[in-house]
């Protein structure tokens, strides 16, 4: 039986393979392990907060909040890395631990209060934001020598191409997503949620729990893409990441999440991540062309994969209507 | 069967909702190796009943034995660990899994901490094989018909619990092979020694599978009694508390059959909604129309008033063709429409008895020639006297009304529009007995002063008394038209029954 459940998966693998092939025919030296190197490290802070999207997306919520808190992190870290002696990596657990926290209180009252994901996390957005505000309106560079070791980090592939640290962080946070989604019962009770909330309850899911793991979960990866980005950029400002929350929905739905929850996958988002990276490269290599092109491209995609998937259901819903009685009578039970 | 203490043992269970008495003082027996029906109408206290077993509701007195111990059973989850297990009408399942993680979902089987899908696989496929099921049981639940999903469900739920399952009725959206397919599981887990409760509203099925019967009414206990050898006309007087007006039919009057049509549907239809039909209906007729939840009863409907586009056929009014593109058509047409959930298609919660009447009239004036307050006054209190709708005050919210009154507020609105033809859908759901009666008079009265009318219900007996003419469908097709003699409840269940054979091998 063919399962439509993958389909919105390969249509984005199409597009991207597509897109991969249109760019290699235009410049020919994107092919090349540099770009792919770069692509992944330019990338890295966006992709690890959209694993953390899918899950929220998954379970049918949505979380507004990390960029602010993306923000909240380098802002912290700049600072108390200026201000005190602290180490770099015991300051790596305290934002972690403070973000999580912040992430699992969205939850609780997500589910405790019984609000909407929309204005909580909203809510949340600006609250990180302020408190980012609260801490340093500057730009704050950070010059820790641990910095620039991590900075320095990087495995050399063939061709000359670079797996930095931040990328390969990047990779592992999928690889973990991937297991955790596929290969865990905290991922199925998070695609239970998101397929039918009574039913779940019913069935017995630890709703509480997994509402508040989802969004704990969505609170860390956040704070883990604001140390990336930190490094990324060696500074820390609170106006930084500003819509990065959106940037992370398109890539979750582009990789053919389901915006309504219950269907998708994290290896869809890595390639929803792959083909806006690969936007952003082509209109490097172009040179000409407006950066903002890649907010067009991403809107048209975004619309062509919103009507993919309204498509893939109003045929599924056909096609069950059809198979209804092949499969009542396919089935039919031995006498007792 | 040795007759050792019962599975399940309810004694003196009371329950009050704010004070009103939902359930007084009901006892319940319940033995291994049996199929007990749970009978009685709206109202009657069955869901009560039901969900204080499964730990939805807790009871306010008496008590609940399982095997002989008294049970407390905090949530639906707690009562499926103590044995007790549900499957509803909606299935509650999860359609975006796999059928094998709905089978263990929240006990899945774990290898190095990480589940087991293999394994997990290879247990579903174990598990419906006792069922004589052999499915893919990694598609996702989706992909399968209700029946399928029903047996998953009670796999699931046997599984689990494996002593009491409670079956809320579940062949409301099956047809009749698809009954047959779950009534042979239901069978088997008799065998296994199951104590199995059933709940429906087709009594046939009840003959067909029940050992016993529980009748409850008004929150109490009518009487538990064999099936075997139970008169059918006893049981529905046991569970209606009053003889059945069985033989009450309108006498309808053999001219109007021979007038022109009002309305005809000459092979109206929608592809995956109705098949194509042709219907007349004329004036001072009602036409029934009669057949099992989601046979394309509301969907016909909704074609006539054009609420959904037909992709075939057409609808002629008075010999003339019109093209019902709109509700709004349809209302300039004379035609009137009283939904089926009339909570969320029909009236105005929020609004007063006399703004939801005048609704319909004002629509169709237009908003630029609005009614005055004083006709809109003249016009509610004529229809509440007409009507006998029970209100203490006109300006009264609507929502605060009962279901009875609101079902009269909604005809009063169609009413008003003095419709040539009106079509009601499932008037006498969800409605106290008394009002249940006025509303039957009132479209008899209608019919007679010479409205047509098309009624769709699912009360086969009172669509019998008032019909002129029923068309009974099935799997989205008209299947039979009855007229005269042949109207009656037992030609319309051999309608409904008969054309078996629908599922074609796969």
């Amino acid at each position: 039986m063919k399962n439509s459940k993958y389909l919105p998966l390969l249509a984005t693998f199409v597009v991207f393979v597509l897109a991969y092939v249109i760019c290699i025919s235009v410049f020919p030296n994107m092919l090349s392990t540099r770009v792919a190197g770069n692509l992944l490290t330019d990338n890295a802070f966006l992709g690890i907060t959209a694993v953390g999207m899918t899950f929220v997306i998954l379970s049918g919520g949505i979380d507004l909040s990390v960029g602010s808190v993306i923000a909240f992190t380098g802002v912290f870290l700049s600072v108390i890395l200026r201000d005190t002696s602290i180490h770099p990596l015991a300051a790596f657990v305290l934002v972690l631990a403070l973000t999580t926290a912040f992430g699992a209180a969205m939850g609780g009252i997500i589910f405790f209060l019984d609000m909407p994901p929309f204005i909580v996390t909203l809510a949340g957005m600006f609250l990180a934001r302020g408190i980012s505000y609260l801490l340093t309106t500057e730009s704050v560079p950070i010059t820790h020598p641990f910095y620039s070791t991590l900075q320095d980090l990087y495995i050399r592939m063939p061709g000359g191409g670079r797996l930095t640290l931040i990328a390969m962080i990047m990779v592992a946070v999928f690889a973990f997503g991937i297991i955790l989604a596929q290969r865990t019962r905290f991922g199925t009770y998070v695609y239970a949620l998101g397929g039918n909330l009574t039913s779940a309850q019913l069935m017995g899911v630890p709703v509480a729990k997994t509402t508040i793991g989802i969004y704990a979960l969505s609170g860390f990866l956040a704070g883990l893409s604001g140390i990336v980005f930190s490094l990324y950029t060696s500074a820390g400002y609170s106006l930084a990441a500003v819509g990065v929350e959106l940037d992370a929905i398109a890539a979750v739905v582009i990789g053919g999440t389901l915006l309504t929850g219950g269907y998708g996958f994290v290896a869809g988002t890595f390639l929803g991540i792959c083909i806006q990276g690969l936007i952003q490269t082509y209109i490097v290599f172009d040179g000409t062309l407006s950066s903002w092109w890649t907010k067009i491209v991403i809107g048209l995609l975004l619309f062509g994969f919103i009507a993919l998937q309204r498509g893939l259901m109003w045929m599924s819903e056909r096609s069950s209507r059809n198979m209804r009685h092949a499969s009542a009578s396919g089935a039919q039970p031995t006498s007792a | 069967m040795a007759n050792a203490q019962p599975l399940l043992s309810v004694r003196g269970v009371s329950k009050a909702f704010l004070g009103v008495s939902a359930l007084e003082n009901v006892d319940f027996t319940l033995k291994a190796g049996e199929v007990h029906a749970l009978l009685g109408e709206n109202g009657a206290g069955k869901s009560t009943l039901i969900k204080i077993i499964t730990g939805a509701y807790r009871r306010d007195e008496g008590e609940v034995l399982l095997d002989g111990t008294p049970i407390y059973p905090r949530d639906v989850v707690d009562a499926q660990k103590l044995g007790i297990g549900t499957v509803y009408q909606e299935v509650n399942l999860l359609t975006n899994l796999t059928v094998a993680e709905n089978l263990f979902l929240g006990r899945q089987p774990k290898r190095f901490g990480l589940t087991d899908v293999r394994e997990m696989n290879r247990r579903s496929r174990a598990i419906l094989d006792t069922y004589g099921l052999s499915i893919d049981v990694t598609a996702p639940l989706a992909n399968f018909s209700v029946a399928i999903q029903q047996v998953v469900a009670i796999a699931r739920a046997v599984d689990i619990s494996g002593k009491v399952l409670v079956l809320d009725e579940p062949t409301a959206s099956l047809d009749a092979h698809e009954v047959e397919m779950l009534f042979a599981v239901v069978r088997q887990l008799r065998e296994r020694g199951m104590g199995i409760i059933f709940i429906s509203h087709f009594l046939d099925q009840v003959y067909e599978i029940a050992d016993t019967i529980t009748v409850l009414r008004n929150g109490r206990l009518i009487d538990t009694v064999p099936v075997a050898g139970l008169d059918r006309l006893k049981l529905v007087s046991m569970m209606l508390g009053r003889q059945l007006e069985a033989d009450f039919k309108r006498t309808i009057d053999p001219n109007t059959a021979k007038a022109e049509p009002l309305v005809s549907l000459r092979g109206l239809g929608k592809r995956g909604n109705i098949d194509p039909l042709d219907l007349d209906i004329r004036q001072g007729e009602v036409v029934g129309i009669a057949g099992l939840l989601g046979s394309g009863r509301t969907e016909t409907a909704q074609l006539v008033f054009g609420i959904e586009r037909a992709d075939s056929g057409t609808i002629s009014v008075a010999g003339t063709p019109v093209n019902m593109s709109s509700p709004r058509r349809a209302i300039s047409q004379g035609f009137a429409f009283c939904p089926e959930d009339r909570k969320t298609d029909g009236i105005v919660g929020d609004l007063s008895v006399r703004e939801n009447i005048i609704f319909a009239l004002q629509a169709q004036r237009g908003w630029m020639r609005p009614l005055s307050r004083s006709e809109q006054e003249a016009l509610a209190d004529r229809y509440i006297a007409a009507l006998d709708i029970r209100t203490s005050d006109r300006e009264k919210p609507i929502k605060f009304l009962s279901g009875g009154n609101q079902q009269k507020v909604l005809l009063a609105r169609w009413l008003a529009t003095n419709p040539r033809f009106l079509i009601l859908d499932e008037p006498t759901r969800g409605i106290d007995v008394g009002a249940h009666a006025e509303i039957i008079r009132l479209i008899v009265d209608l019919c007679e002063r010479g409205m047509a009318l098309l009624v769709i219900s699912s009360e086969l007996g009172e669509l019998v008394g008032y019909s002129s003419r029923i068309i009974v469908l099935r799997d989205r097709k008209m299947v039979s038209e009855l007229t005269g003699d042949e109207i009656s409840t037992e030609h319309i269940m051999k309608a409904i029954a008969s054309h078996g054979a629908t599922g074609e091998a796969a």
